[in-house]
């Protein structure tokens, strides 16, 4: 359990270790982001790996993740911290008569009456944590913005408390589909790597790390035929999770061969999308056909 | 060359500012970086700075991720980034190199027993190289390369020599075949490296660097497939509906020129007695422009024109008064069409089966095309309408007709032209676009960011 890599080299093996093959500048920027203190903005299509990558951050550093799911709408509440008011209430209820109100006031607004969401958690944990903030760009500007006090200080500004410094220095990442074009100013404050989807060996090693049962030939097979269909025009390409899924597929059919057949009736788990599903079906199946009476 | 007070200023006294010193090569490649559009702060140098301090130099790979995770924060960036990143220290390390007099003696010699060199094996060897993705042996094999086929001085022009010898050695992207066949990114790595040692090649010849040459909006382009493409096309598609949705509510909060609402006035003074206290008025209601688009949809915009017609579908969701017109050879109303259809495949569909588009030749009749619009709807235009071309304006030698497009855009307010070919290519071969462009506002529009500056310039309003 390092908990601070030394090189680059034991990143990427310690990545390799709990399940994830990075490539080489996911290596590195992982390694700086641990150096440095930084927090990370993971980019690139759906499916690549960006959420999978900060889960194997905590589990190669041995340390919990904390994940913030971001969505349209959400605000400091859902983020932050709330004030449990029920509790405040019951407080105010259950006092004496006599108490101050400055005793009152100092009371209630406690740490014992502060609700931690996602981002406080990560801030105030005793023990260092991975924190991973998700699909930032579903987030609208202002929550951007807010974020940025965390970020750059691992700090949290409460009127009522004062500040809340980071008693340990978080791993931070950011995932974003690229939906929408992040500020410059939360650019400016992390370390940026773009994932994008990997060549064919690699995947080949990928599909192979997760279905090692798969027959080398098959895996070599399906990895060609994901990369063919990536070239196509369609509204969803199949990503890295879409092979591992398919490669799952075929394991439990107990496919030996990938040919027109197999191909048809498997095809929904890489392509999900109707048109899609034509466009696949006429472009690959049949040169798949092709090749079967050959084979 | 950046000036060094400039520097100096921008980023404080404090380090050590040694010519030479790596500081200094730092600063300078971060300068580059400026000059190409890389917007890079001080903030992001200094880290740099800090993610030097935890690396190993000594690996290129890792030196290259360093830098780019600190001062690249887009896809856009990092292309430019690694572009730049070639380009400023091959020639830092070529100028280093004619400073100390350094040259490679090895190269010259195999240049002069070159005919040693048997062309099958070079060829596999290449191949092979480049499946596997060694730099240093490609680097190599670049060489012999050069040794066996550039004798001589080679033509001068480096794109031209890297050609042919990419020809002479019979590489070229083959299809179908599976296992030994060559991508296209393979050979243009090839080519790089190519291109690379054909430019070092001249450097040690001359004992001087070229001038640098700045990238082009080609090089910079993303290499992008199909699919990111037609993504990206919906998403602008998409804002670009929103824009259009929302455009002109920022004047509504403006009351300067309110009409007073008599009827409502006099309904809120029942209130009152009859007494009109509470003046109410008029809403005002964004002024919606009136469009006319005229696409091309002829087979020299085969590609750009499913771009277009997401474009003009977009544009029918958002304009009540918009009626749009294909044209080939001939000229053919499909308002009915895309106001029919809401799915955007079934519209382009029936575009092409029933839009009834004249094409005998299947060639762009531009000329044509305008005597035929003029006539059409000569008595509907006027100073609020606007007119939308979508087209490549290659005239296939025909006569361009500038002077009845100058009347369409006479009794029209405004004129937009977009144009799927790069700046570069226009005026080039049968393209004409430089007799129509004092009548219009020509855009390039070939990638969707130049589509949102196009929204930008429709959306506001007519000066």
């Amino acid at each position: 359990m390092p908990d601070s890599p030394a090189s680059v080299q034991d990143v990427a093996g310690g990545l390799t270790s709990v399940g994830y093959l990075p490539g080489e500048s996911t290596a590195l920027v992982s390694f700086l982001a641990a150096k440095l203190g930084k927090p990370v903005l993971v980019e690139g299509p759906a499916g690549v790996g960006k959420t999978e990558l900060a889960k194997a951050l905590s589990r190669y550093l041995g340390r919990t993740l904390v994940r913030l799911q971001c969505y349209e709408g959400l605000d400091e509440a859902k983020a932050l911290y709330e004030w449990n008011y029920r509790k405040q209430l019951l407080r105010i209820q259950a006092e004496s008569e006599g108490a101050g109100w400055q005793d009152v006031q100092d009371d209630i607004f406690s740490e014992e009456f502060l609700l931690a969401r996602p981002l406080m958690t990560a801030i105030a944990s005793e023990e260092p944590v991975v924190l991973l903030i998700d699909e930032i760009d579903k987030t609208d500007q202002e929550f951007e913005a807010m974020l940025l006090e965390l970020l750059s200080d691992f700090q949290i500004s409460i009127p009522e408390l004062g500040r809340i410094e980071a008693r340990t220095q978080p791993v931070v990442l950011l995932t974003s589909n690229n939906t929408r074009e992040l500020t410059e100013a939360l650019k400016r404050r992390c370390l940026y790597l773009w994932l994008d989807y990997p060549s064919l060996e690699h995947e080949l090693q990928i599909v192979r790390l997760h279905s090692p049962e798969l027959d080398e030939t098959i895996a070599r097979r399906l990895v060609e035929i994901i990369q063919q269909v990536r070239d196509l025009d369609l509204k969803k390409p199949p990503s890295i999770a879409e092979s591992i899924d398919w490669a799952r597929t075929l394991l439990l059919l107990g496919a030996d061969e990938i040919d027109a057949t197999t191909f048809r009736e498997t095809m929904s788990v890489i392509v999900k999308h109707r048109t899609d599903l034509d466009t696949v079906a006429e472009r690959v199946g049949v040169k798949l056909a092709d090749a079967r009476p050959a084979a | 060359m950046p000036d060094p007070q400039r520097r100096a200023r921008l980023f404080g006294g404090t380090r050590e500012q040694r010519p030479g010193s790596f500081d200094s090569k730092l600063l300078s490649f971060a300068e580059d970086l400026r000059e190409e559009g890389v917007a890079i702060g001080t903030s992001e140098l200094l880290d740099s700075f800090e993610a030097l301090g935890h690396v190993a130099w000594t690996q290129p790979a890792d030196f290259r991720e360093a830098l780019a995770a600190t001062l690249a924060k887009s896809p856009e960036d990092r292309r430019t980034f690694e572009l730049v990143f070639e380009r400023f220290f091959f020639r830092a390390a070529e100028a280093e190199a004619t400073r100390h007099e350094v040259s490679e003696a090895g190269a010259r010699a195999t240049a002069a027993d070159g005919t040693e060199i048997d062309l099958e094996t070079l060829r596999e060897q290449i191949a092979a190289a480049l499946q596997d993705g060694s730099d240093a042996a490609l680097r190599d094999l670049a060489r012999l390369a050069i040794a066996a086929f550039a004798r001589g001085e080679g033509s001068g022009v480096l794109g031209v020599d890297v050609q042919r010898i990419r020809r002479a050695l019979g590489l070229r992207p083959e299809e179908g075949q599976q296992g030994e066949r060559l991508t296209r990114e393979q050979l243009r790595k090839f080519e790089a490296h190519l291109r690379r040692e054909l430019e070092r090649d001249l450097i040690a010849r001359t004992a001087a660097l070229p001038p640098k040459r700045p990238l082009t909006e080609l090089d910079r382009a993303l290499p992008t497939g199909p699919i990111q493409d037609l993504a990206s096309v919906h998403r602008v598609v998409a804002q670009l509906k929103r824009r259009l949705a929302t455009q002109g509510h920022e004047l509504r909060g403006q009351k300067r020129r309110a009409h007073v609402d008599v009827r409502r006035t006099m309904r809120a003074s029942l209130q009152t007695g009859g007494v009109p206290i509470a003046l109410k008025y008029r809403p005002v209601r964004p002024r919606r422009p009136e469009l006319f688009v005229l696409c091309d949809v002829s087979t020299s915009v085969t590609s750009a024109s499913t771009f277009f017609l997401s474009v003009v579908h977009a544009l029918h969701d958002a304009f009540r008064k918009l009626r749009s017109f294909v044209f080939i050879e001939r000229i053919s109303e499909v308002t009915e069409v895309f106001e029919r259809e809401r799915d955007f495949r079934a519209a382009s569909e029936a575009v092409s089966r029933d839009a009834g588009v004249a094409d005998v030749s299947g060639y762009t009749d531009y000329g044509r095309v305008w005597t035929e619009f003029l006539a059409l709807i000569e008595d509907e235009l006027h100073p609020r309408a606007s007119v939308i071309v979508l087209g490549d304006a290659r005239t296939n030698g025909r006569p361009a007709r500038e002077d009845v497009f100058a009347a369409i855009t006479a009794k029209a307010g405004r004129t937009f032209w977009l144009n799927p070919e790069p700046r570069l290519y226009w005026n080039y071969g049968d393209s004409v676009i430089s007799s129509y462009e004092p009548y219009c506002t020509a855009f390039e529009c070939w990638r969707t960011d130049q589509l949102e500056e196009f929204v930008k310039a429709l959306t506001r309003p007519a000066a």
